[in-house]
């Protein structure tokens, strides 16, 4: 496997990884809507948590990472733009 | 000053450009104090915001290419962020999703996750590749994959459709609050907020419309957050609403209970004489409704509105403009977190406001008192002269119940401050936040749309030999031609009958989600798969929303149908996308596999370095 091969190998490795986060919290809690708001955080119950502000911010924490674990693995596969801006 | 070491200063220049909007904000206090009239203080807000918009507008003025379509390639990540932010978070975001959650409650927030979810998408599985690409446009990503200019010519036709569906909400949302702030009537309003937009946008394209949303999205960022902290601490909610509303949510859940959420007929309702546009309070705030079909279109709404925004080309070609690919992914990210700003504070807004309204034991609740009391109230009296809230006493009872009392869903935003007790100068603060919301996703519309018909269509199609002076002209012509027809019917309230800003959602996800995934993440795709797809996609899915959509379907199909599968017109793009994915990948088989040179080209579009795929144009 050329070193191109095995790049996007990881890339959609990395893809498939950071859409199942995303669908656990934009569509696979809110399947337990219900359930979750017998549960509380921070005083809120938890469903309603969920779609005022944890999805959201869970979103946010995902993208940084996302990004970050894409730079190291162009970085593994001499890819890296580093130093280009 | 927008040369050279321009990029380098624009730390300095935007903390300046803040400083300077807050010490313009308490000369307004101060103002308001020595007795400047209120009406004053708003035509003020608004005419010294968009003065700063339209000099950056001119400063920005470009007759280089690149400049205009992406405006040079070199704006910083976070920057991008922000006037992407800006971009996104339209005038209806701005005034209208407090009092979405206000009304709707938990069923509503779907929205919430559907507009920041879809960035996810955008992520993962478009910007960084369409940044490599290095294309002016989407369609011209779609055009020069696929090849050939009748894909190209469709793409442009669906971005057409779902950008103008939008851009006429936003000039309207522009004319609205232009009318409201300077006093004039709705329709010139309209026309002003066109000039404005277009002095922005017109001399200097991306470039332009880029600095003066960064400029944008602080005006509106600052306009939003003030008063929801403000207001919180005024009601007792706490100086951090964010992580303190606990106690008022569930207070919210109790006074749902004692007063009965009473859903009321439409017979009664006409027969009261409620306006249009005017909804009052039929579900819960916090509670999850029970049963399948309540899962089933909370997540059908989330999809359509997350896939829509990964598909969306206002938004995917403000990652064209960053210097590098590593750029483009960053720059999602700080994308969603300026949005999140914003859209983690509605709910808290719309459950002070709520709080506000519906407690007896506040100064500031009316439900529950007599009607002649509440009509007696200031704010109340004001609103009601312009039919923005109403009452009616079906029970002829004398007190107001939870369901006799209609408000537009903008209140919320635009009253709160009023009724919480802040001064006018906070009033006056948020019209220049909704301007500022709704221009600038007018201007990254209209360039959207403006762009792809000078670029995609002009150029690639019809003069391909033009030189960069015709090219700017065309452009520049087109982006007036835009502004006016959406101006034109905004300004006879047409809008009413476009329906809904979602539809341009399911419009983009129809016709132009799996066209662009497909294009970087599989290489089998065909050009003759595409222009399948994307027809057989964006006139399904349109097909779907006259059957589905009563206004539409009584004349066209002789009858109001019911939603399949709960699919109604907030959705249909769940029937669009699917039948594009199928007749894509079907005809993509049928179809003879790309060139070697495409599949190189698919190639190279997945790693970040090397030649872009399109050099300089």
């Amino acid at each position: 496997m050329s070193n191109k091969d095995a790049y996007w190998e990881k890339t959609k490795n990395h893809m498939f990884v950071t859409l199942a986060l995303w669908a656990f919290f934009s569509l696979v809690v809110f399947m337990f809507g219900s359930e979750l708001n017998t549960m509380s955080f921070l005083g809120y119950p938890l469903a309603y948590y969920m779609t005022a502000q944890g999805s959201l911010l869970a979103f946010v924490i995902i993208l940084f990472w996302t990004a970050n674990k894409q730079e190291k693995i162009d970085e593994e596969h001499g890819y890296s733009e580093r130093g280009d801006d | 000053m927008f040369k050279g070491d321009f990029i380098k200063n624009l730390p300095k220049i935007y903390g300046t450009y803040t400083g300077g909007f807050l010490v313009f904000i308490i000369l307004m206090a101060i103002a308001e104090q020595a007795g400047v009239s209120a009406k004053n203080i708003g035509v003020m807000f608004v005419a010294f915001t968009v003065c700063i918009y339209a000099l950056i507008g001119y400063l920005s003025r470009t007759i280089n290419v690149d400049a205009y379509y992406v405006a040079g390639r070199q704006v910083p990540t976070v920057f991008n962020g922000m006037a992407t932010a800006a971009d996104w978070m339209s005038g209806a975001s701005f005034v209208a999703l407090a009092g979405g959650v206000y009304f709707g409650g938990y069923t509503y927030m779907a929205f919430l996750v559907g507009w920041t979810g879809g960035y996810v998408l955008v992520a993962t599985l478009m910007a960084p590749y369409l940044r490599k690409f290095g294309c002016y446009t989407v369609p011209d990503f779609i055009g020069t994959r696929y090849g050939g200019n009748l894909v190209r010519a469709c793409s442009v036709f669906v971005l057409f459709i779902a950008s103008f569906t939008y851009v006429t909400a936003q000039i309207n949302a522009t004319g609205t609050i232009a009318s409201r702030a300077l006093g004039i009537p709705f329709e010139a309003g309209v026309w002003v907020g066109l000039i404005s937009i277009l002095i922005c946008s017109m001399l200097g394209g991306m470039r332009a419309v880029t600095w003066t949303q960064v400029a944008q999205y602080i005006v509106l960022i600052i306009a939003y957050l003030i008063p929801v902290f403000w207001i919180s601490s005024n009601v007792g909610g706490g100086i951090f609403p964010h992580l303190m509303l606990g106690d008022e949510v569930a207070r919210l859940g109790e006074l749902e209970q004692q007063f009965g959420l009473v859903k009321n007929s439409a017979a009664d309702m006409k027969a009261a004489g409620v306006p249009g546009g005017l909804k009052y309070i039929s579900g819960s705030h916090s509670g999850v409704p029970e049963g399948g079909m309540a899962v089933w279109k909370y997540l059908s709404l989330a999809i359509c509105m997350m896939v829509g925004t990964a598909s969306l080309p206002h938004i995917l070609m403000r990652y064209f403009t960053t210097p590098s690919v590593r750029a483009a992914r960053k720059s999602v990210a700080w994308s969603l977190f300026f949005i999140f700003l914003l859209y983690s504070s509605a709910p808290m807004l719309a459950t002070l406001s709520k709080l506000a309204l519906m407690d007896p034991n506040l100064p500031t609740g009316i439900i529950g008192k007599s009607i002649s009391e509440v009509q007696s109230i200031e704010w109340v009296q004001r609103w009601s002269e312009v039919k923005q809230v109403f009452i009616a006493d079906f029970n002829g009872d004398g007190i107001l119940q939870l369901n006799e009392w209609f408000m537009r869903g903008d209140v919320v935003v635009l009253a709160t401050p009023e009724v919480a007790g802040l001064p006018f100068v906070i009033s006056g603060l948020v019209f220049a936040g909704g301007m500022a919301a709704a221009m600038s996703t007018a201007d990254g519309l209209v360039l959207a749309i403006s762009n792809a018909l000078s670029h995609d269509i002009y150029y690639k199609i019809i003069d391909p030999k033009a030189d960069t002076a015709k090219r700017l002209l065309v452009a520049r012509v087109l982006l007036v031609i835009i502004g006016a027809a959406g101006a034109y019917i905004a300004s006879f309230r047409l809008t009413s009958i476009l329906g809904s800003v979602a539809w341009a959602f399911d419009f983009a996800m129809s016709g132009l989600f799996f066209p662009l995934v497909l294009g970087v993440w599989w290489k089998r795709a065909t050009r003759q798969g595409a222009i399948a797809g994307i027809m057989a996609g964006i006139i399904s899915g349109t097909l779907y929303l006259t059957w589905v959509f009563p206004k539409f379907s009584v004349p066209i199909w002789g009858g109001v149908n019911t939603p399949f599968l709960g699919i109604d017109h907030l959705r249909f793009g769940l029937i669009g996308a699917p039948i594009c994915l199928v007749v894509m990948v079907v005809v993509s088989l049928m179809t003879k596999e790309p060139s070697p040179s495409v599949q190189k080209m698919v190639d190279d579009t997945r790693i970040p370095t090397g030649k872009p795929i399109l050099g300089r144009q």
